[in-house]
């Protein structure tokens, strides 16, 4: 079953007086629970394509559908509730709310996006930070963590609401090689152990021996498909 | 709702020293208007003390339209017997009135047996008329208060004059007839003249105006009533109006006019003017909170873009980024209130115990006594909690609609 259907996707941007396409007919079906990522160059349009299925952006011509829905006819509360419903996401920067604890900030989408009860709330953000090895650090604020660290800690943010989807935009690109081999391997063992489909955006060819399914990017157009293993 | 109380005093300790500063800045605002509103409130009630106290009493009641003749001072606008009584019966039936006093006013000629000058005369029951301006009494510059065959003359009329006390004078005076009376008198004091109605009057008994006037029975032209409380003025006016305001002559014209002091007095519009101060500085301090609060919250939507972009990215609803902000900038507020209302009062109890004096009107060394209700300080800490949270209005609002794209791009 898909959880991303793409078809003929074209992303344009206004620049001034100039149009810029960011994407030029992108088509490709991505299947639930797997491992994927985009991979290309700077400016290929791995971002663009990861921000549109995130419903952070508007596709201009096209069909994009995610975890059943046409997410391009969603208004911008619709997109919020559905960003919160459905996706899960691991910045480049990390994105962590500064003001808020390690624990707090696996707990925050649990209690700004989805209300759930307290008792409830602990119970989740616990296992989660077990899972990414981060329980000792829980009292700790984000400038208090290294970068590895805080990708984890952001990593269990994106998987608190246990959503469909997890997006990661370049998520390894702020790290050294040896945290960002870390990184990716946690996420795919996230994934295998909770059955969430990641997408995630990499110009680093060296981790994609890690991915079920790699598609490169050149130019605004998938110029390519890499089937390994666990995608079928 | 308590997870975003945190957010929001997190947020706000994030930049302690401009947060303190803002909160600084709605508490000064606070202090200074209630400060402003204790002491302007004190001087204007000590000034109304003055006026009604020395002179005026705390209203009047008159013949239908002898105040507007009052220049002339009419002796066929009276107040009859009749009406007295009448007049007796309804003040009396007010437990709000602490004492009232029968006036005739009228105008006449002073003589020494050498000099004659014009003098306006206020015809009063001593006892009674202290009871309604207890004041009356400081205003004397030298010799006695007042008894019967006795007068008391203006310092002015006296210096002109060259009049002392215990000299004898005559007091000539046309009655309502037209008929010219006059009466030899003792002048028992000097009375220091000020601003006002009857403020450079000279005062004689009542029953030795009667004896002028050559009046068989009391007629009066003037009532001035003292009451307990000022604060009861206006329910007791209102009283007066539906008892005493409606009552018809035969001739189916109102009888009666009742003046509150501040329609008699000049004074009443420098009163006025301490409330529009009042409220001058209350538009200042709303001013300063609201400039002070959207500043600082402009200010931090703009710095946290990046952070805004990321809540929404999330999945946290518009609102709900919109109340962070709003919470921001109210607890801003409640903290500058709650502050700036604590300093206040104890500046107001600072002032009210150094026994700070003044000089006003009849007397020097008049102490200050600043105060201020528990109602008059909730109101300005509600007026600035509000002013705060319309501040933040704007600001928030612009967080929560950034498109999450744009905002983690601008970061």
């Amino acid at each position: 079953m898909s959880i991303i259907i793409a078809q003929d996707v074209h992303k344009v941007y206004r620049m001034g007086e100039v149009n810029v396409p960011a994407l030029r007919g992108v088509s490709f079906k991505i299947e639930s629970g797997v491992f994927a990522s985009f991979v290309g160059p700077s400016g290929s349009g791995k971002t663009t394509l990861l921000n549109l299925i995130g419903c952070l952006d508007q596709l201009t011509d096209g069909q994009l559908t995610v975890a059943d829905q046409d997410v391009s006819a969603l208004n911008y509360t619709e997109r919020a509730r559905f960003r919160g419903d459905h996706i899960g996401f691991i910045f480049q920067d990390f994105n962590l709310i500064p003001v808020l604890t390690v624990y707090e900030n696996v707990e925050y989408p649990l209690v700004m996006v989805k209300n759930v009860p307290k008792n409830r709330r602990k119970e989740k953000v616990l296992s989660l930070l077990e899972a990414v090895g981060m329980s000792d650090q829980r009292d700790k604020f984000p400038n208090q963590i290294s970068g590895g660290q805080k990708q984890r800690l952001a990593t269990a943010r994106a998987l608190t609401t246990d959503p469909k989807l997890v997006l990661a935009d370049e998520p390894t690109a702020n790290l050294d090689s040896a945290t960002a081999y870390k990184i990716i391997e946690l996420m795919r063992k996230l994934s295998r152990e909770i059955g969430t489909t990641f997408v995630f955006s990499t110009h680093d060819t060296k981790i994609i021996s890690e991915v079920d399914t790699v598609y490169t990017l050149e130019d605004g157009m998938i110029t390519g498909t890499l089937i390994q293993k666990g995608a079928e | 709702m308590i997870k975003i109380f945190k957010i929001a005093l997190r947020n706000l300790y994030r930049q302690k020293r401009r947060t303190y500063l803002t909160m600084s800045i709605v508490a000064f605002g606070v202090l200074a208007v209630l400060l402003f509103t204790a002491v302007a409130g004190s001087f204007k009630n000590m000034m109304i003390g003055q006026i009604t106290d020395s002179m005026l009493g705390h209203l009047q009641i008159h013949k239908k339209g002898y105040v507007n003749s009052l220049d002339s001072l009419p002796l066929n606008m009276m107040i009859t017997i009749e009406q007295i009584e009448k007049l007796q019966e309804v003040l009396d039936g007010i437990p709000e009135i602490e004492a009232y006093s029968f006036r005739i006013l009228l105008g006449g000629m002073l003589s020494n047996y050498v000099e004659t000058t014009n003098i306006r005369l206020a015809a009063i029951d001593p006892e009674n008329e202290t009871s309604v301006t207890p004041l009356l009494k400081d205003r004397l510059l030298g010799g006695n208060f007042l008894v019967k065959g006795e007068m008391l003359v203006p310092d002015l009329i006296a210096k002109g004059f060259g009049a002392k006390v215990a000299d004898d004078i005559v007091i000539i005076a046309n009655n309502a007839e037209g008929s010219v009376n006059g009466k030899s008198l003792k002048i028992s004091g000097i009375m220091e003249s000020v601003v006002g109605p009857t403020g450079k009057y000279g005062y004689i008994d009542i029953e030795d105006a009667l004896d002028i006037l050559r009046m068989e029975q009391m007629e009066i032209n003037e009532v001035a009533v003292r009451l307990k409380r000022i604060e009861d003025l206006e329910r007791v006016v209102a009283h007066l109006q539906s008892t005493l305001g409606t009552m018809q002559n035969k001739e189916g014209k109102l009888v009666f006019e009742i003046h509150t002091w501040d329609k008699l007095s000049p004074f009443s519009s420098i009163a006025n003017m301490i409330d529009v101060l009042a409220l001058f500085i209350k538009v200042i301090l709303v001013a300063i909170v609201l400039i002070s609060i959207m500043n600082v919250m402009v200010m931090a939507v703009y710095e946290r873009v990046k952070e805004i972009g990321t809540l929404a990215a999330i999945g946290t609803l518009p609102w709900k980024i919109r109340i962070i902000f709003v919470c921001e900038g109210l607890f801003m507020g409640i903290f500058g209130a709650v502050v700036g209302s604590i300093v206040g009062v104890g500046a107001i109890l600072a002032v009210k115990f150094s026994h700070f004096t003044i000089t006003f009107g009849r007397s020097d060394n008049i102490l200050l006594n600043p105060d201020i209700s528990l109602m008059q300080i909730s109101l300005t800490a509600l007026v600035v909690v509000i002013v705060s949270i319309i501040a933040v209005i704007e600001p928030a609002y612009k967080a929560s609609k950034l498109e999450p794209i744009e905002a983690l791009r601008k970061g």
